[in-house]
């Protein structure tokens, strides 16, 4: 009796060479190599050179006296007691005031003339256009430029100061302004306005409930400025008006007293702002665009007004596709305003990357530090816009 | 009695025929309705309407005086736009940058070498040419002309010197080899075997030998032509060396500009398929990369590139001080491609994937012939953005003491003989003019191109 052979060939085993997962392993283990050599030979020849240049390395400059002053500064600083380490702090923090700054301005600036680009007002949209096209087309550094060396610089001394209402000064030193000063007895107008927003919380959800179940709608708008400016108000008069005002004084050859703003900074923020808000604008107006027609049709059919129409359809739909554009936008804002170095506003890179640097040597450390902060800004931003766009967005099944 | 009927009543009154077309009541149609329907509507509409006419009214007439009617033409020296030198108001003084055009054009490079630049801005014009002309042929060549041809070119004729010239050598050696290695394989091309796939040399095989291998002899022979003539011109002209410190102005932005292009496409898909791999490490290096980059502002990094990159080479290969910042943009603006090509390649449907892998194609072979070709198209929108954003960028350079456009007229500015209080106004506007059109009309070619894309999907 013949037996059948049921033996099933097995297949050839083919070469490691062509095994892909070897080839794989292949791969990785020589990128990795490679890479690992480059960064070896990157430090080797960095300490090599380091040493023959006699700079020493570490973070030892962290606290040495830093020996140079800063004109704008938000925590005290001064040329002979202070030290790198709180120059570093004070670039930081001059560099988070514009960004922060100029994130809000610029948000204001860009839906405006988003929304301006769709309006049906010819002009308005036409204006809106050429604005748009213009700034975006043209390097933010030669803005800065213009906005630095040809706008603020030219006017005039502080003898001459263009005196603007309300005790503002302009020179060519920047903004002089009536410094606030605070009495103690202020806090009881801080502690008014935090009850003011507990309060205006609560009324928002209250009356939210309550037109959800009747139908009956309040003036929510109205109820919540008259809470937050009423209170506030109340509680300074209450208090016997603890805020008075530094005002600047004329004299002879300068003015005396008040709050400078430094021009490098109004330029900066005036440059980044309208930057930014060139391209907000178009982000804006490619989310309104996103949202179909229908929608504000069958709005309208339903018999919403325009108004809200506007603020409860075509605007919450927008929002899912303008935002994370926009949380780049103020990313590249943020970013960009280390273009401070250019016209001089002691920003993070201004005063670290280039005072500290300079007087140091010790370029390794300097610059690691300065991306490291941009790095950890970029990656903040982006992790809470993350949240809220995860909470914008269209929950499907 | 009769009937009222119409036949025979006499106030009876039937129209017999249409009535002319009336045309529409004013408040409808024509201009004034239009006006009134699109710039006065309602009171914020009007008010928004009257800020707008106020704007334009205030500075569009102010600005064709003060650039134009008032501009001061000619001139040789700051005399000829002070207004009470001349005794009229001045604007713009046009003399002074008609003056000094050359300085922003070349920086300090040597008058008599500046024929060497003229030509590489020449061949520029021709690869820009070539590649975005929608209707120009052998794209390929194009291609291979910008990207191979012209920074070797300008590599050699900006610089020249010895170690230039010994490149170039060496160049037309190489290329006079691999000339006669295709001639040779037009008459053998089975010696090809063990490269070439063996439906591609079927191919070959059946035509006739001087059609064989016709795509790489010519670009070898365009090779060969363009390192010809360059030779030529170091034999009869001479190529002295110029050093870097000595180029600038437009020159050095369009080198920036067109550096960042060249090397940043490339790498960029790089960064992207390897981002989009599925070997751990690879995407992991990729993504920390790319992350990295588009973290940290372009400031950072040139000041990164100015000062750590010669502590990072041994001391006598400490770059040269304009190839720092080119490296530093480079890779700047390849993190950038990077994420542009992965939406394309993200956008490229999985059975395009399966079909390739089924028709037994390898990875960089389905890559190269099947996804990266129809990704690309997808995104070149995508990528002249960032090419308008990598040219503004270039202006940065200037902070790392690079003497590009900007800070030519930078420089001019505080030179004396043009010192008068209309200078600066009028170097910022020639400067936002040279800018403006360069952006502007990159971003009119991605549009154009996009619609020419989506020609195809249109109802």
């Amino acid at each position: 009796m013949a037996t059948i052979q049921t033996e099933t060939a097995k297949p050839a085993r083919a070469s490691l060479l062509y095994d892909p997962k070897i080839r794989g392993y292949a791969y990785q283990i020589g990128l990795l190599a490679v890479v690992g050599f480059l960064l070896y030979s990157a430090a080797d020849n960095a300490i090599t050179n380091l040493r023959a240049q006699k700079i020493a390395s570490g973070f030892g400059f962290w606290d040495n006296a830093a020996g140079f002053d800063i004109n704008q500064k938000l925590i005290p600083f001064s040329a002979s007691g202070s030290t790198y380490g709180q120059a570093f702090l004070v670039g930081l923090l001059n560099t988070l005031l514009v960004a922060s700054i100029g994130i809000v301005l610029s948000t204001f600036l860009g839906f405006f003339i988003g929304v301006s680009r769709l309006s049906s007002n010819w002009v308005l949209s036409k204006l809106a256009m050429i604005y748009v096209e213009v700034i975006r087309n043209l390097p933010l550094l030669l803005q800065l430029f213009f906005w630095y060396n040809a706008v603020l610089k030219p006017l005039p001394d502080a003898r001459n100061s263009i005196a603007l209402p309300g005790s503002i000064f302009l020179n060519n030193r920047g903004l002089i302004m009536p410094n606030p000063i605070f009495a103690p007895a202020f806090q009881y107008v801080v502690i008014a306005f935090f009850i003011a927003v507990v309060l205006a919380i609560g009324f928002y959800t209250w009356s939210k409930r309550q037109q959800e179940r009747t139908g009956r709608q309040f003036p929510n708008g109205t109820i919540t400025l008259a809470l937050l400016i009423g209170l506030p108000l109340l509680a300074y008069f209450a208090s016997g008006r603890p805020l008075t005002f530094d005002l600047p004084q004329q004299g002879r050859f300068n003015l005396t007293g008040g709050m400078q703003v430094y021009p490098e900074f109004v330029a900066l923020l005036i440059g980044l702002t309208t930057y930014t808000a060139g391209f907000i604008a178009e982000v804006v107006r490619a989310g309104i665009l996103a949202v179909s027609r229908g929608q504000t049709e069958a709005a309208n059919a339903l018999g919403l007004r325009a108004g809200p129409t506007l603020k409860l359809v075509v605007i919450p739909q927008a929002m899912r596709v303008i935002i994370p554009p926009l949380t780049s936008n103020y990313l590249n804002l943020t970013k960009n305003s280390s273009l401070a170095v250019a016209i001089g506003y002691p920003d993070l890179v201004q005063v670290f990357t280039g005072t500290v640097l300079n007087q140091t040597g010790q370029a390794v450390e300097v610059v690691a530090i300065t991306m490291a902060v941009y790095l950890t800004i970029s990656l903040v931003t982006s992790f809470f816009m993350n949240i809220y766009n995860k909470r914008m967005a269209l929950v499907e099944r | 009695m009769t009937d009222a009927t119409t036949e025979n009543a006499p106030y009876a009154f039937v129209r017999r025929e249409a009535l002319e077309q009336q045309p529409a009541p004013a408040s409808v149609a024509g201009p004034w309705a239009w006006i009134r329907a699109n710039l006065f509507s309602g009171p914020i509409n009007t008010l928004m309407t009257l800020v707008c006419v106020y704007i334009v009214v205030t500075t569009v007439p102010e600005l064709v005086r003060f650039y134009l009617l008032d501009a001061v033409w000619t001139g040789a020296g700051r005399d000829a736009c002070l207004a009470d030198k001349i005794g009229r108001p001045v604007g713009a003084c046009w003399a002074y940058v008609l003056d000094r055009y050359q300085y922003f054009t070349y920086g300090s490079y040597p008058v008599s070498q500046r024929w060497r630049v003229n030509i590489v801005f020449a061949m520029f014009a021709i690869g820009i040419v070539w590649l975005l002309w929608e209707r120009a042929p052998q794209k390929k060549i194009g291609a291979f002309f910008f990207f191979v041809l012209l920074p070797i070119a300008a590599y050699v004729l900006l610089l020249g010197g010895a170690n230039a010239e010994a490149f170039l050598r060496t160049l037309i050696i190489i290329t006079i080899v691999l000339m006669a290695l295709f001639l040779v394989l037009s008459f053998a091309p089975g010696l090809a075997e063990f490269w070439i796939g063996p439906a591609f040399l079927a191919v070959e095989r059946s035509l006739p030998p001087w059609k064989r291998f016709q795509g790489q002899k010519m670009l070898i022979l365009l090779a060969l032509v363009v390192f010809g003539v360059m030779a030529m011109l170091a034999q009869s002209a001479g190529l002295p060396r110029v050093d870097t410190g000595l180029w600038g102005g437009i020159m050095v932005t369009l080198l920036i500009a067109a550096v960042g292009i060249v090397f940043s496409l490339p790498l960029g898909v790089v960064l992207a398929l390897g981002r989009r791999s599925r070997l751990p490490i690879i995407q992991l290096l990729s993504v920390i990369f790319i992350e990295f980059v588009r973290g940290v502002p372009l400031i950072t990094v040139l000041f990164m590139a100015n000062t750590m990159l010669p502590l990072f080479v041994p001391q006598e290969y400490s770059p040269d001080r304009l190839l720092r910042p080119l490296v530093g943009v480079a890779l700047f603006a390849a993190a950038y491609m990077a994420e542009v090509i992965r939406g394309g390649l993200q956008a490229i449907p999985k059975g395009q994937y399966e079909g390739a892998m089924s028709l037994g194609l390898g990875y960089w072979q389905m890559m190269r012939l099947i996804i990266l070709p129809q990704a690309l198209r997808i995104v070149i929108p995508g990528i002249v953005n960032t090419f308008i954003g990598l040219f503004k960028d270039t202006t940065l350079v200037a902070i790392v003491g690079i003497f590009d456009f900007l800070r030519t007229i930078e420089a001019t500015l505080v030179d004396p003989t043009w010192a008068t209080p209309t200078t600066r106004a009028t170097g910022y506007a020639f400067a936002a003019i040279f800018y403006f059109l360069c952006c502007w009309g990159m971003s009119r070619y991605s549009i154009s191109v996009e619609q020419r894309l989506a020609a195809g999907q249109k109802r």
